[in-house]
């Protein structure tokens, strides 16, 4: 019971840890979907990540978090080769995805990316309708069978389904931003990729629509692999089995570019992070 | 810095006066401008209508020339008209495709070097001068293959194709990369991307620049008469491998002529030239406004 008169604040903790969350599995017992090792990734000679080496396990949301300018977006866009169309790009060090390296001769991009959707920061829906969205990639790439069950089945698992059923054939731009992006991640799921990234999926979004999409990745997880980069440490602590810490670092010649501090479970990133930068970054020392 | 003050004198103090007029100056001369650049357009259109209205009959799209000194009766030059309308549109047909595969290419595959050589390349052939390149291709077919309305409509094609090429290079530009990078997340191939995600962003922009691209060709003169003027006769003809007659060239023949008739009918004609170039300028306009409606971008 409260006295009266006592402030009817009560102060949260900056980070809170979904508690209800299921212990994971021990790492050896993972399936390792990507194997990363020493990745060095330029911008016209620049480089905007060093080293980087790290394994994603599947069936896990696996979160990058750490401040602006770390290299978290340009990290993710390697896992399927969406930096091949910037010009001046370049990497080195090696990414396996079940056990081949993505950027070996002979890999088609095109292939990788049919494998490894990606969802982008601001929601990108094509100037079709709602109903076309997510049938348009179906078509493209040859799964015309039960096409409208399958566009459907996206929508629903995308928890678009009940807002748009009865205007299927409006256009996607006449939604909310929210819905918008859960249009786009039905357009990512429809066309049954292995891993789905995301790069900052919420940041442009409210917290009922952030919610709804943090809440779809919790019960996709079964079905796909997620890799999701947020600035949102909250998010991060909410909907991911395991947390990497990037931050900026400086060079001999003060040039900045972002590493790999730390990587685990996320319980530990957020309650004992080993390192001292991680520590500041989620206690919000710094960042 | 406010002052709080809500008083008259306190904005005199900050120079509102001076502001507003030079708000009022400059809102005029803005207006001034847009009348002249009107005006020049109203004044060509009245003294083109003025002086061809006498002439201005359905005969005159609908009847040919007549082919001897002694004329009776009324005459057309349905045989210029049917000539521009070929011509023009096998020009289109040559520079629509290319243009719009020149631009793709530099907007979406070639690299930074390549695609400002290229650009800098189409801007200078965008600036030679009709009658040179007239004359360049009088020295590539018509030497040796006689005139043909072929030749003719090459030679405008040339013209077409920068003004296709940097108008549809420009709205390419304008698409997304957020939309490119949308199609490719799936999975698509780049071909298929472009193809089906972003050129159908373009079709106003390719539709408003083939509308000028057309106009512009339309109304050109020089490269017709070293292409497509000699040997032309008074009959309506469609085949392409004949020289054929054109509205500009007929215009610049009649306003040689001796009889004050024919001057009035090259007027006549100018006249329904600067008339089909407005319909088309406006149909095009309607058909990119409808085509947007139809992708959803304007509600």
């Amino acid at each position: 019971m409260r006295v009266a008169g006592e402030p009817s604040i009560t102060i949260e903790p900056t980070v809170r840890v979904e508690t209800r969350r299921q212990p994971m599995p021990p790492r050896e017992r993972l399936e390792r979907i990507f194997a990363i090792e020493g990745l060095d990734a330029l911008y016209a000679g620049k480089p905007a990540i060093k080293s980087v080496s790290m394994d994603v396990y599947r069936n896990l949301v696996t979160a990058v978090i750490g401040p602006s300018g770390c290299g978290k977006s340009t990290f993710i866009r390697c896992l399927n080769r969406m930096n091949d169309l910037i010009p001046g790009f370049t990497q080195t060090g090696t990414i396996r995805y079940h056990g081949q390296d993505i950027c070996a001769d002979g890999v088609d991009p095109v292939a990788v990316r049919r494998n490894i959707g990606m969802v982008f920061q601001r929601p990108n829906p094509f100037p079709k309708s709602i109903y076309d969205n997510v049938a348009w990639g179906l078509k493209v790439l040859g799964m015309k069978d039960a096409l409208d069950d399958r566009v459907e089945r996206a929508l629903v698992q995308a928890a678009l389904w009940d807002e748009v059923k009865d205007r299927l054939k409006a256009s996607a731009l006449s939604l909310s931003g929210g819905q918008q992006q859960r249009l786009c991640i039905a357009r990512a799921i429809a066309v049954e990729p292995d891993v789905v990234l995301m790069d900052e999926p919420a940041s442009a979004l409210d917290p009922v629509a952030t919610q709804a999409i943090e809440q779809l990745m919790h019960d996709l997880k079964r079905e796909y692999t997620f890799v999701i980069v947020t600035h949102n440490m909250q998010q991060a602590a909410r909907v991911a089995d395991m947390t990497a810490f990037f931050s900026i670092s400086r060079g001999a010649e003060g040039d900045r570019f972002g590493e790999l501090v730390e990587y685990d479970a996320t319980e530990k990133i957020f309650t004992a992070p080993s390192d001292r930068k991680t520590e500041d970054y989620v206690t919000g020392r710094f960042g | 810095m406010s002052t709080h003050s809500l008083t008259k004198a306190a904005l005199r103090a900050e120079g509102l006066p001076r502001r507003r007029a030079t708000n009022r100056l400059m809102e005029l001369l803005a207006w001034l401008a847009a009348a002249v650049a009107m005006g020049f357009l109203v004044l060509i259109v009245w003294s083109v209508a003025r002086r061809g209205w006498s002439e201005l009959n359905l005969d005159l799209i609908t009847k040919s020339p007549a082919s001897g000194f002694l004329t009776t009766g009324r005459q057309g030059l349905a045989n210029a008209f049917a000539g521009t309308l070929v011509i023009v549109l096998l020009a289109t047909l040559m520079a629509l495709p290319t243009g719009i595969l020149v631009a793709v290419y530099l907007n979406e595959f070639a690299q930074r070097a390549i695609r400002d050589a290229v650009s800098i390349a189409l801007d200078v052939l965008n600036g030679v001068p009709a009658i040179v390149i007239g004359i360049f291709v009088y020295g590539l077919f018509v030497l040796g293959h006689g005139p043909s309305a072929f030749a003719g409509s090459f030679a405008l094609a040339v013209i077409m194709l920068p003004l296709v090429a940097r108008s549809t290079m420009e709205v390419l530009a304008l698409v997304p990369g957020a939309l490119r990078e949308a199609s490719l997340a799936l999975g698509v191939p780049r071909w298929r991307t472009t193809l089906s995600v972003v050129l159908p962003q373009t079709v106003g922009g390719i539709v408003t620049g083939t509308t000028l691209a057309v106009a512009r060709a339309a109304g050109e003169t020089a490269p017709l008469l070293f292409t497509s003027s000699v040997g032309v006769g008074t009959q309506v003809h469609w085949t392409p491998h004949h020289p054929l007659q054109s509205v500009p060239v007929a215009i610049f023949e009649l306003s040689e002529s001796p009889d004050p008739k024919d001057h009035a009918r090259a007027w006549a004609a100018a006249l329904v030239l600067l008339v089909f170039i407005l319909l088309a300028s406006l149909s095009a306009r309607w058909l990119a406004t409808r085509h947007r409606s139809r992708l959803g971008t304007s509600r």
